[in-house]
């Protein structure tokens, strides 16, 4: 194998295992502070069992996240030398943000959210729950700018020193305004806050059906069905504007998504289907001119194929992007069916004796990660052959200077630790979720007990 | 050229990310210094004060090292690539260990078994020691320089080229400083029996900087002379050096006379006199070529455009008092000797 898929690999890889938690971070950040909020607001104590519990969850997603997350920028200089001296002077004020104004702030705060409790007043500890919260949102902007740049450059010029060619800045607010910019972030945001609302779903659906801390478990579970269900639904309307953009923007990458190879003709939709790329055919479950009448309102207006482009630009992997975005789209359209069963089986007073949807909410947690996951690689694959589309391929952003065998031997490293970390984030994560939400107590019953314990001892 | 504060623009930012690095130096430098430390201390009660004193701080000290590195990126993209594909091994293992680091704080905690604790404890210790002197060893390599090309690419062989004797110096040195930062740190955390054993391990941690500090400076004026250059040809540059020994003399004597907060601000100002000092021998180069002198690169040739420069200017300038209004903010609300309760690592 050589540097570049060996490069690609371990980029992927890095990235695809740092991006289990952040999402995890900022969805479970948002239901934190509606947690707490709503203990300030009503004093009621199950609010703070609850806030503290997800609390100590959030710490353990944050930390591997945070430890996960400088690789990428070290892996800038490191693997994509080449690439880092093309972007340095746009993505540079980027990440530069993203450092001083986001990360600083969730950083800073984390010390009074998980450790503050005992010492801060109650609305000071919100205010930190805050900070980190809005530490974690303004970092997905950054970071979703910085990578819409490479989708949809704007605010730049190229700019030729001799030794080499470089993209420079001319416009800040154009570079963060970029065309879909703001597409993808809320699309971001909408998907970290599903991942987010699903897991506490599924560990409250969990108590609920092993009967243990029944009810806080109920509270908890309809707070985060709320939010899952806004944003699933949002999340759908999120999409659909994306998907214009990327029409517009980068027509190649819409054309691999739906297998579409004709120049200019009429695209269908698939609800599912496989790519043959030699053939330019896709077999498969179709809306016959779905995707014009999804762009156009107009089943029978010519959307641009694949073959419109020359053949070193179209993304190689048609049929891998094609199958990672259906996965996704059919996992959103899921995820609204079962939140909206959710919600309506909550209006009859049903969600809370009928195991089995327990259950699917048990288990649906893996959901919003599988697409979360599938979204990224169909949009970095299908940006392909490209790594700043249009200006810079992939396979010119190497390092020059590194060899086969330095990556070979950081790609098994990383494989190695990130196995451990893994396998330990679901052993404490597990421990965490068994323990349950009382610190000392390991469950309700005899917390009930205790306490009146200490009521007629009192007397 | 635009100018600012008499500055151009290069020569701000080359300030502001030494400013940034000196800071991440400080911050971190004290708790990889006590992490270094964590194995000497036997009890499991003063293993965890150890780690408490550092708990609520460090992971918003690596933020510092995220934003320098950022600010690297994006100032000098030339320099980052460079420096970062140049030396690809040192910097992916620096990686490794500071994951296994944060992994071992955060995991350490969550079970009671003697053998799980033991293990997050040596894995803690080992990679807090290895940062540290794998940072050196990136700065020696930097201070001696690297086969730069005229392509500014690196043009080096081997795996192994980075462990050189100088960048090993340096390595070892700047473990030694951390060390001796981190026990004063520490001991401005502790009481007790803790206390007491602190204090003879940070008389070990001063010995072993002043003997490695001397070695590394005797090395650097005998074989790097490049790094002298400066201050031959402007003498009043000698007060950084005379600055940076007597603040490290002045370390032990108010170490004797129990002035922690004092000598903490001392080996603080160490790190900084030394960081002026590299970035003195420095300026205006950035990273040096063995292979030709005019390979070298520079804050000029290795600049973002000042279009650029001037917006992350801006940037750093409303960001960088938010950030100091929380970081007090933080550290006031952890100040004194460290308390265990439920929500400890």
């Amino acid at each position: 194998m050589d540097v570049e898929i060996l490069s690609r690999i371990q980029f992927a890889f890095t990235i695809a295992f740092h991006y289990i938690y952040p999402p995890l971070s900022i969805g479970l950040g948002l239901l934190m502070v509606i947690m707490e909020s709503q203990y300030i607001r009503t004093g009621k104590k199950e609010y703070e069992t609850l806030a503290k519990f997800w609390t100590k969850i959030f710490g353990l997603t944050f930390g591997v996240g945070v430890a996960t997350g400088i690789v990428m920028e070290f892996e800038f200089g490191t693997n994509w030398a080449t690439y880092s001296r093309f972007v340095g002077d746009v993505f540079g004020s980027a990440l530069a943000a993203e450092g001083i104004f986001a990360f600083a702030l969730e950083s800073g705060f984390l010390g009074i959210l998980l450790f503050g409790w005992n010492r801060v007043k109650p609305w000071v500890h919100l205010v930190s729950t805050v900070g980190v919260f809005a530490g974690s949102m303004f970092s997905a902007i950054w970071i979703v700018v910085a990578n819409s740049w490479q989708q949809t450059p704007a605010g730049y010029h190229i700019v030729s020193t001799g030794i080499e060619t470089r993209a420079e800045i001319t416009d800040f607010w154009a570079m963060v305004f970029n065309p879909s910019s703001m597409d993808r972030l809320m699309h971001v945001w909408f998907g970290a806050f599903i991942a987010g609302a699903f897991l506490v779903m599924s560990v409250h659906a969990y108590y609920l059906l092993t009967n243990r801390h029944v009810e806080i478990s109920k509270k908890a579970f309809k707070l985060a069905l709320v939010v899952a269900t806004v944003f699933s639904i949002g999340q759908l309307v999120s999409g659909h504007h994306s998907a214009n953009g990327v029409a517009e923007n980068q027509p190649a990458k819409l054309a691999a998504f739906e297998g579409h190879f004709e120049a200019e003709a009429p695209a269908d939709m698939y609800i599912l289907g496989w790519v043959d790329k030699e053939e330019q055919k896709v077999t498969g479950l179709k809306m016959k001119g779905g995707l014009s009448f999804l762009l156009h309102y107009d089943f029978d207006t010519p959307v641009t194929g694949l073959n419109a482009f020359p053949e070193d630009e179209r993304p190689p992997a048609v049929n891998a992007v094609f199958q990672f975005y259906h996965i996704m789209v059919t996992i959103g359209m899921l995820l609204i069916a079962l939140t909206l069963l959710g919600c309506f089986m909550w209006w009859r007073g049903k969600l809370f004796n009928r195991p089995w949807i327990l259950w699917i909410f048990t288990i649906a947690v893996l959901l919003p990660q599988i697409s979360n996951q599938l979204g990224w690689f169909a949009a970095e694959m299908g940006r392909q052959p490209w790594v700043v589309y249009g200006l810079l391929r992939t396979t010119d952003a190497l390092s020059v200077s590194v060899s086969e065998n330095q990556v070979l031997f950081s790609l098994i490293l990383f494989f190695v630790i990130y196995s451990i970390l893994f396998l330990l984030f679901l052993y404490l994560l597990d421990k965490k979720i068994r323990h349950g939400p009382y610190s000392e107590i390991p469950d309700e019953g005899r917390s009930l007990q205790s306490d009146m314990a200490d009521v007629v001892s009192r007397k | 050229m635009e100018k600012f504060l008499g500055f151009d623009y290069p020569t701000l930012w080359f300030l502001v990310i030494g400013g940034l690095f000196t800071g991440y130096a400080i911050l971190d430098g004290f708790d990889f210094g006590a992490g270094a430390w964590h194995l000497f201390f036997k009890k499991e009660r003063n293993r965890r004060i150890a780690l408490n004193a550092i708990g609520p701080v460090w992971d918003g000290n690596e933020v510092w090292l995220v934003i320098g590195g950022g600010a690297l990126f994006a100032g000098f993209p030339v320099m980052y690539a460079s420096l970062f594909s140049a030396m690809y091994i040192p910097f992916i293992l620096f990686l490794v260990f500071i994951i296994f680091r944060a992994v071992s704080i955060e995991f350490r905690s969550k079970e009671e078994m003697n053998w799980w604790r033991k293990m997050w404890d040596i894995s803690y210790s080992i990679s807090s020691t290895m940062l540290a002197f794998l940072l050196g060893v990136v700065l020696g390599n930097v201070l001696q320089g690297i086969s730069i090309g005229e392509d500014f690419q690196y043009h080096g062989d081997g795996f192994f080229e980075f462990l050189n004797p100088y960048a090993l110096m340096v390595g070892i040195t700047t473990l030694a400083l951390f060390m001796t930062h981190g026990a004063i740190y520490l001991l401005m955390k502790t009481e007790g029996r803790m206390y007491e054993k602190l204090t003879a391990l940070l008389r070990n941690g001063m010995i072993f900087f002043i003997v490695s500090f001397s070695i590394t400076t005797l090395y650097t004026l005998l074989y790097i002379p490049h790094l002298s250059d400066t201050f031959k040809s402007e003498k009043l540059y000698f007060i950084i050096p005379l600055l940076a020994f007597l603040s490290i003399a002045n370390i032990p004597r108010l170490v004797s006379k129990k002035k922690y907060r004092m000598a903490f601000i001392f080996s603080s100002l160490t790190m900084s006199f030394l960081l002026i000092l590299v970035a003195v021998e420095l300026f205006p180069t950035l990273l040096y070529s063995t292979i030709d002198p005019s390979f070298d690169i520079t804050i000029y040739n290795a600049a973002s455009s000042e279009k650029a420069l001037s917006i992350m200017l801006t940037i750093a300038a409303i960001g960088t008092p938010l950030v100091l209004i929380y970081t007090i903010f933080v550290y006031s609300t952890f100040k004194g000797k460290v308390q265990l309760d439920d929500t400890s690592y």
